[in-house]
């Protein structure tokens, strides 16, 4: 699954994408958050203020509870500042 | 069919409110965004602002708030042109605008565009001082509850 990082999560993990293999026993975005928190100080970093991350699944926003099943992209990024 | 446009490059305003200008129109509203030259937090002001996007989901969402504002409100049509890359004060961020008969679905129209847009869209927005600091913008819960405004 690739994975993909914006603006501060990006600059906190180090790198803007990933391809990774994904143990078989993570379901949803939140359980994705928290594997990835486990991979090293600057992803737990990132991660580490839930309520200031965001996700997209196949360029949709998608809630922690959503499902990440046949996803083929998942991002993760700050609430967004546009406009 | 809504014109949605994601470049570094300037617009031209002019040129776009006269693309909307077409028969059955009655009134053009539009917005444009700009860099704010403000002074910040204790750092001075700004010298420099980055625009970072989603390339693959940016201008998807834009088309997705376009055809909402299609939906709600009976327009002739609608553009949204987002710039990004390095910008400095002065220069256009943003330019939103809606065509319709009548000036309410336009003016309201677009007002919905850029709420929208400032809540929905992938851009992520980071700012240079002239102190030599550098920070990312926060999101600002008063763009959040303009976009709930919506959705009552």
């Amino acid at each position: 699954m690739k994975l993909l990082y914006f603006a501060w999560l990006r600059e906190k993990i180090g790198h803007s994408e990933e391809d990774v293999i994904l143990p078989a026993n993570l379901v949803s975005v939140a359980d994705l958050v928290a594997w990835l928190s486990g991979r090293g100080p600057g992803y737990r970093e990132a991660f580490a203020q839930a309520k200031l991350v965001r996700c997209a699944i196949d360029q949709d926003f998608a809630q922690a509870d959503a499902s990440i099943a046949g996803a083929k992209e998942i991002a993760f990024f700050p609430p967004v500042t546009g406009g | 069919m809504p014109r949605i446009i994601v470049q570094h490059e300037d617009f031209d305003a002019g040129a776009e409110l006269a693309r909307l200008n077409t028969p059955g129109v009655g009134g053009v509203g539009s917005f444009i965004g700009l860099v704010r030259g403000e002074e910040v937090r204790g750092e001075g002001k700004i010298t420099a602002l980055h625009l970072e996007h989603y390339p693959a989901m940016t201008a998807r969402a834009l088309a997705k708030i376009a055809d909402e504002a299609m939906a709600r409100w009976p327009l002739n049509d609608c553009t949204i042109i987002h710039r990004v890359g390095t910008l400095h004060p002065g220069e256009n961020i943003v330019f939103v605008a809606a065509s319709s008969a009548h000036r309410d679905a336009a003016l309201r129209a677009t007002a919905f565009l850029i709420d929208w847009l400032k809540t929905s869209a992938p851009f992520w927005k980071r700012e240079d001082f002239i102190s030599g600091t550098s920070a990312w913008v926060a999101a600002r819960e008063a763009d959040e509850a303009a976009a709930a405004e919506w959705v009552k």
